[in-house]
């Protein structure tokens, strides 16, 4: 299966990409998700639990992510 | 019964948001405006870069007025959220409301911008006079909760 993980801000910048295709595969939750992207050159800098929203929702660590899932992992937010 | 929510690219009349609110029901209407300072961490700036996950952003702002509005019995309520490249004193946001009186607005003003302050998946570059830029809170705490600890 396979989920789209959206980078934002100083994630972006620190994996070199705003989008990356991900294949997995039994079960896979958001932190399977994450712990690909932190293993990719540049992913180190991302927390091992930082915030995540599944299809525009916040999500915890341990839900389970679908084939076609956007996961997005979102930085410290600083809006207003 | 008037609530409206925007993430938008051009500047914010906040003028108009105030005639946006306005109904002879109320008799206090706050306007809370941010707008980007000079001076972050003792660092002059020159001017901030607004990014968002904009299809979320959406959605947490209208998450965030129709949860201000059911809470504080405002009827009347506009957010908008600016992005982009913003100069000094440029407004990057607006939060306009109106209520019977003065407490309950005060209240739901200060209920909304720190839900943003904690929610709203937006960021900001921040350029300095050295000609150097950084992300604003990057080190920051993770601050919005999981949505199974949210009162939704």
């Amino acid at each position: 299966m396979t989920v789209t993980a959206l980078l934002f801000a100083s994630y972006a910048e620190a994996l070199g990409s705003d989008r990356v295709e991900l294949t997995l595969s039994g079960s896979p939750t958001v932190r399977d998700v994450v712990e690909r992207l932190r293993a990719m050159p540049g992913g180190a800098s991302l927390p091992a639990s930082p915030l995540v929203a599944v299809n525009l929702t916040y999500a915890g660590a341990d839900q389970r992510v679908e084939s076609g899932d956007e996961v997005a992992i979102i930085p410290p937010v600083a809006g207003g | 019964m008037s609530i409206r929510t925007a993430i938008v690219r051009r500047a914010i009349d906040v003028a108009a948001l105030l005639a946006e609110v306005q109904d002879t029901a109320n008799g206090a209407t706050i306007a809370f405006v941010g707008q980007v300072r000079d001076l972050n961490d003792g660092r002059a700036v020159t001017g901030i870069e607004y990014s968002a996950y904009g299809e979320m952003a959406e959605r947490e702002l209208a998450a965030i007025a129709s949860e201000c509005a059911a809470r504080f019995g405002i009827t009347q309520l506009v957010i908008e959220h600016r992005l982009g490249r913003l100069d000094l004193g440029d407004t990057s946001i607006a939060i306009v409301l109106a209520h019977p009186h003065r407490a309950s607005a005060y209240d739901a003003s200060r209920f909304a911008i720190e839900e943003v302050k904690r929610r709203l998946p937006v960021w900001k570059r921040e350029g300095y006079v050295d000609g150097t830029s950084e992300w604003v809170n990057a080190g920051g705490n993770v601050q919005a909760r999981p949505v199974q600890e949210q009162q939704r």
